[in-house]
């Protein structure tokens, strides 16, 4: 074989190499028992990429007597195929719940990986998923790529009724809250102390806020706060035993807050408020900057107005 | 005999050189690297202006813009001497113009947001008095479809009843001078969405409060909807109030005083 011919045969194997890894999509995904019967599966705290296949969330289930209850379903359908799959390893029991605890991608889009009769969320979750769905999922294909195959929106026909709930002698609290969208689930299990605070709760990375409302969040995080919980499980960085992630939300929602309208009422250009330092504290939140930038683009108009209006006025 | 294929090389060669081709002391290369940037010369540009690339016309853009239809821009030129007028313009826009602007006693800058349709290069070319073009610019990532997407406004009677509606605030700088900030009521319709014409603000001038002109702005469609603008007046050209006055493409008039 010549050489030229030898190179080609070389670059074909490559090739197909690299589609075959690219095939396999593993997100390795590997739960951890946090609690008796109660497992997380922690994400990476980074943004979404072609390199973490969207595996940024943190997902959990609760293995019972009665079935499995399955928080949150991750970002793809191979995803949600793979955690159904991992949590066939540790139960043979089959999954009765899948709660979506708010409508961003990363929480449902891996939905058809579990009986449709089986997904339930907040009615404004499941509002939130058939109107801004499919605009999530179109996006999720252009930051992930490959990871997405094969996933469509498949909202929860169900809606969860808050308050109590028993499962196989599991007393669990559903509390509808809101902030972070318009309708956050908080998962309180108040036989293990394990609470699921959804994406309430960040921890050592910055939150997201495309749909906050920041005085609502903050007084969902008071709520959580006064629940007695020995174990708390945020929407995004490492499980705790403490209130740490809570303080940590509530400080940067806060600053936040206080950083924007301060730009908008001393007459700020939206670019001057996105060039503003960031406090020392929160420089080592992950993917601070990012977020940073996201939350002036999806914030700083309202503030903006708000300081816009106080003295103008239309022509007469 | 020439092959066929050295042929082709040697027009394409050619056609390179063309589209390249500007008048002397223009050699410099796109600091931006955009393919783009030959025709943008050639399109925005009379053939005999000398136009250069210029890092004391600053233009801020976030590198990474997430709202396509929102991206904030903010121009400055004061570092260049008698600035006349100021084009801005993004070389990868289905409708490239943004904003033209004209400071007659403000200070030569403007804080806008835009509509991008893709990731592009922003720039912003400054004219001083000798005729010469000054381009400065930044790139801008986005995931795009900016341009083609509806206002909400369109789909809104409530907005329309508010149409050209001015909220303004004027602060005291601590540089010194002042600056004014203003939203208007539009749409700023591109045209490019399904059975949406465009619809957007052109003519926008900024007064005192003797009628003493201090900005012209001169707007295209990729100015975001509600448009906000941020101007700056120096020390010397402070007022007691200012005004503003325009109409939009449809002959829809804009007109408030703006009081401190």
């Amino acid at each position: 074989m010549s050489r030229s011919a030898r190179s080609l045969v070389a670059l074909f194997t490559l090739g197909w190499a690299l589609l075959l890894a690219a095939a396999d999509m593993n997100y390795d995904l590997r739960p951890v028992r946090i609690a008796t019967d109660t497992w997380v599966l922690t994400g990476l705290s980074e943004d979404f990429s072609f390199k973490n296949g969207g595996n940024i969330v943190n997902t959990g289930f609760i293995v019972t007597p009665a079935g499995v209850l399955v928080i949150d379903s991750g970002p793809s359908r191979a995803y949600g195929e793979q955690l159904r799959r991992a949590i066939a390893r540790i139960t043979d029991k089959p999954v009765v719940m899948v709660l979506n605890t708010h409508h961003h991608p990363d929480h449902f889009l891996g939905n058809q990986a579990f009986a449709p009769d089986t997904l339930a969320a907040l009615p404004d979750t499941i509002h939130g998923i058939h109107s801004e769905g499919g605009s999530f999922n179109e996006n999720m294909y252009r930051l992930i790529g490959d990871w997405m195959a094969g996933t469509e929106v498949l909202a929860p026909a169900k809606p969860v009724t808050p308050g109590p709930m028993e499962l196989g002698g599991h007393k669990l609290e559903l509390i509808a809250l809101k902030g972070h969208t318009g309708a956050d689930l908080a998962i309180f299990d108040r036989s293990t102390g394990v609470l699921f605070a959804g994406d309430l709760v960040f921890h050592d990375r910055a939150p997201t806020t495309p749909h906050a409302n920041i005085p609502a969040w903050q007084a969902s995080l008071d709520r959580l706060d006064t629940l007695g919980f020995q174990v708390l499980v945020p929407g995004h960085g490492p499980v705790t035993l403490d209130a740490g992630p809570i303080r940590q939300t509530r400080a940067w929602l806060t600053w936040l807050d206080k950083a924007l309208r301060q730009a908008a009422e001393d007459g700020l250009d939206m670019t001057e408020a996105l060039a503003i330092d960031l406090p020392a504290e929160f420089r080592r939140l992950a993917v601070v900057e990012a977020e940073y930038r996201r939350s002036v683009g999806q914030l700083f108009p309202a503030y903006e107005l708000k300081a816009l209006s106080r003295s103008g006025r239309p022509a007469q | 005999m020439i092959k066929p294929h050295a042929l082709a090389a040697a027009s394409l060669m050619l056609a390179c050189s063309l589209a390249l081709a500007a008048p002397k002391g223009e050699t410099q290369n796109d600091p931006l690297g955009s393919h783009n940037w030959s025709y943008m010369r050639k399109d925005l540009f009379p053939a005999n202006a000398r136009v250069v690339f210029d890092e004391r016309v600053k233009v801020s853009a976030p590198l990474t813009a997430e709202n396509p239809m929102n991206v904030p821009v903010s121009v400055d030129a004061a570092a260049l001497p008698g600035v006349t007028e100021v084009l801005v313009f993004a070389d990868l826009n289905p409708i490239a113009r943004i904003v033209r602007f004209a400071p007659t006693g403000a200070h030569p800058g403007l804080g806008f947001r835009i509509k991008l349709q893709q990731s592009s290069p922003v720039r912003a070319a400054a004219r001083t008095a000798d005729g010469t073009w000054h381009v400065g610019g930044t790139w801008v990532n986005t995931t795009g479809g900016g341009c083609t997407l509806p206002s909400a406004g369109s789909a809104s009677p409530e907005w329309q009843k508010r149409l050209g509606e001015v909220s303004s605030r004027v602060w005291e700088r601590k540089e010194g001078g002042e600056r004014i900030r203003l939203r208007i009521i539009h749409p700023e319709d591109t045209g490019l969405a399904a059975g949406i014409p465009a619809f957007y603000i052109q003519p926008l001038d900024l007064a005192d409060a003797q009628g003493k002109p201090l900005m012209h702005i001169e707007g295209f469609e990729p100015l975001s909807e509600n448009p906000v603008f941020t101007v700056d007046i120096p020390a010397a050209r402070a007022s007691t109030g200012y005004q503003v006055s325009g109409r939009d493409n449809n002959g829809n008039a804009i007109s408030a005083t703006i009081e401190k």
